[in-house]
C-alpha cells in the first residue's frame, strides 16, 4: 500500500464543533487535497472535496473527516465522555513542519527544560528516568507509560513544583494522547491531545485537545497556558533537518531517552505509515 | 496594584509591556483573554473597554489605556526614575523616540499581521504584509547600522529607549511568520542587545540567550541568572 493510500483511511481534525456557522464556509487542506467546509443548518458540517461530500463525524470538541469511504474506526477515547471534566479545544496552530514531527515533539519529554523553561522543565532537573514503552497489540497502539519528571509549573492549576508521572498513547499516526498527574486530584489523570490535520507532507494544522480537573482556571487562562506551550515548540518544529520524520534507523541517532520515538517510528514503518515520513 | 494588563500570551504587542514591566521590575496583574480561538476581544464586555477591540488593554488606577505604544510611555514614566526609557529632558532623542514608537505599528500591521495568518490560519493578504513587513525590516537595518556607525547599539540616543521594546517583538518574531531576519546583522545585533538586558524575559517564539558557564567558576550553576 503506497502511503498516501494508507493515509487516507484515518479520520483528521478540520474544524471545532461550533466553529461554523450555517452557510458559513472554510477552505483548508487535507493530504494535499483542497477541502471546503460549510456550516449547515442543523448545526452539521459539509465537507467537500472536488465537489465529492466526505464522510464526517464528531469527536472530542472537533469535526474529523476522511478521504475515503471505508475509512478505519476513529480511535477511542473514553475520557472524552467523563462530564466532571472540563473539555478545552485550543484552537488550531499552524506548523511548517511533518506531521509526524509535530506527534514526535509531543511525545518528547527530554526537551522540556531546555523548551518549557521553567515550566514543564528546569535545570538542573534534566534527568528523564527510565520508562516503559511498548506496541499494545489489542489496539494496536505504542503506550509508552512509568515516565516521571520534575516539572516546576506541570499545569496551570500547579502551585509549585511537582513530580508529575505521564503516560503516552498514540492511537492513530498522527493522534497522540498524553495523560499526566492532575495537580488538584493526584488520584486522577489530566488528558491532553495533540490532534493534526496533515496539510501536506510537511506542513499541519495542529489542534490541542484537553480534558481536565480543573475548577478554578478560567477557559481563557487553560487556552492560554496550552497555547504557549506549544508555540513555544513551533520554531523549533519549523527548524528541524530533514524536514519529514526520518523513520529508519541510523539517520537520526536516538538515545535511551527517545524510546518513545523508536517505538513510534518503528510502529509507523510497520503499518507502512510513510506519509510525512522520510523513508530510504 | 500598579495596574491590570489584559493579556494574550501570543500577542507581540502585549509582550513590549510585560518586557518593559519586567525590565523595570513592576508588579502588575493579568487577565488572560481568549483572542484566539474565542476571539474575546472583539466582543463584550471588552468592546466597552476597548472599543477598537485589540490587545492589550492596560487599565490603571485612574484610566484606561488601549495604544501599546503609550502603556509603554506609561510604565516609563511612573517606574523608570533615570527618565532614560522614556528620556522626557532629552529633547535632541525625544522626537527619534517617539518617530520610532510610530514606526513600530507598522511592524505590527505587516510582519505581526502576517503572522496571526501564518500562525492562527486568520485572514490577511500574505504577499501584501509580507512586502510591506521586509521593506520595514529593511528601514530597520539601515537606522541601526546608522547608529552602529555612530557607536551606538539602540533606535534613539545612548541607552535603551522605549522604542526599542516597542519595535522588538515583531521583528524578532519574524521567522514566525516566515521571514527569516539572518539577512540583516545590524538588526540582529540588537536584538541580541535586547536580550541581554538585565531582566529580560522571553515569550513562545523568542528565546533567551545562551549563556556561557563563567569559567573562573564565580557564577557556576546560576546558567541563568537573567530569566525572571
Amino acid at each position: 500500500m503506497n502511503s498516501m493510500k494508507h493515509a487516507r483511511q484515518y479520520w483528521y481534525p478540520v474544524a471545532m464543533i461550533d466553529e461554523l456557522q450555517a452557510g458559513q464556509q472554510r477552505d483548508t487542506q487535507l493530504l494535499d487535497t483542497r477541502l471546503t467546509l460549510t456550516g449547515d443548518d442543523q448545526c452539521g458540517l459539509i465537507a467537500t472535496a472536488n465537489e465529492k461530500a466526505l464522510l464526517v463525524t464528531q469527536a472530542c470538541d472537533h469535526w474529523w473527516v476522511t478521504l475515503c469511504d471505508t475509512p478505519l474506526p476513529i480511535f477511542d477515547l473514553p475520557e472524552a465522555q467523563e462530564h466532571e471534566r472540563r473539555f478545552v479545544p485550543c484552537g488550531v496552530v499552524h506548523v511548517e513542519c511533518s506531521p509526524l514531527r509535530a506527534v514526535e515533539n509531543f511525545l518528547d519529554i527530554a526537551h522540556f527544560p531546555f523548551v518549557h523553561t521553567d515550566v514543564l522543565g528546569a535545570e538542573p532537573h534534566t534527568e528523564v528516568y527510565r520508562y516503559d514503552v511498548k506496541v499494545d497489540e489489542s489496539c494496536d497502539e505504542v503506550i509508552a507509560s512509568n515516565i516521571r519528571f520534575f516539572q516546576p509549573q506541570a499545569a496551570k492549576s500547579a502551585e509549585g513544583g511537582i513530580h508529575t508521572e505521564y503516560t503516552y498513547r498514540v492511537p492513530a499516526p498522527m493522534v497522540a494522547v498524553l495523560y499526566k498527574t492532575c495537580p488538584q486530584k493526584p488520584d486522577a489523570w489530566d488528558v491532553i491531545a495533540l490532534f493534526v490535520q496533515p496539510l501536506s507532507e510537511d506542513s499541519c494544522d495542529v489542534w490541542p485537545w484537553m480534558a481536565l480537573f480543573d475548577n478554578e482556571s478560567t477557559l481563557s487562562e487553560l487556552i492560554e497556558f496550552q497555547q504557549m506551550i506549544f508555540v513555544q515548540d513551533r520554531s523549533i518544529l519549523e527548524n528541524q533537518i530533514p524536514r519529514r520524520l526520518p523513520i529508519d534507523p541510523g539517520i537520526e541517532i536516538p538515545t535511551k531517552a527517545d524510546s518513545t520515538s523508536v517505538a513510534y517510528r518503528r510502529w509507523l514503518k510497520q503499518r507502512g505509515a510513510y506519509y510525512g515520513a522520510l523513508a530510504s | 496594584m500598579t495596574f491590570t494588563l489584559y493579556n494574550y500570551v501570543l500577542s507581540g504587542n502585549c509582550y513590549k509591556i510585560r518586557l518593559l514591566a519586567a525590565l523595570l521590575d513592576v508588579q502588575y496583574g493579568t487577565v488572560a483573554v481568549n483572542f484566539h480561538p474565542g476571539g474575546e476581544h472583539r466582543q463584550e464586555p471588552l468592546l466597552r473597554l476597548n472599543p477598537a477591540g485589540t490587545l492589550p488593554i492596560m487599565v490603571t488606577s485612574d484610566q484606561t489605556l488601549t495604544e501599546t505604544q503609550a502603556m509603554l510611555v506609561w510604565l516609563a514614566q511612573h517606574y523608570d526614575d533615570s527618565n532614560s526609557w522614556w528620556p522626557i529632558h532629552d529633547l535632541d532623542t525625544l522626537p527619534t523616540v517617539i518617530q520610532w514608537l510610530g514606526f513600530a505599528n507598522r511592524l505590527t500591521s505587516s510582519i505581526g499581521a502576517l503572522r496571526q495568518h501564518t500562525l492562527l490560519n486568520k485572514p490577511a493578504d500574505a504577499s501584501t504584509t509580507r512586502a510591506a513587513g521586509i521593506a520595514a525590516l529593511r528601514e530597520l537595518e539601515c537606522r541601526l547600522a546608522e547608529q552602529s556607525i555612530r557607536g551606538e547599539q539602540w533606535l534613539a540616543g545612548k541607552s535603551p529607549t522605549v522604542a526599542d521594546i516597542a519595535c522588538f517583538p515583531y521583528t524578532a518574531l519574524s521567522p514566525d511568520a516566515g521571514i527569516e531576519n539572518d539577512d540583516y546583522p545590524a538588526i540582529r545585533s540588537w536584538l541580541h542587545s535586547v536580550r541581554s538586558l538585565d531582566g529580560f524575559i522571553t515569550m513562545p517564539g523568542i528565546h533567551e540567550l545562551h549563556q556561557m558557564r563563567d569559567p573562573a567558576g564565580a557564577s557556576a550553576g546560576t546558567l541563568r541568572d537573567h530569566h525572571g
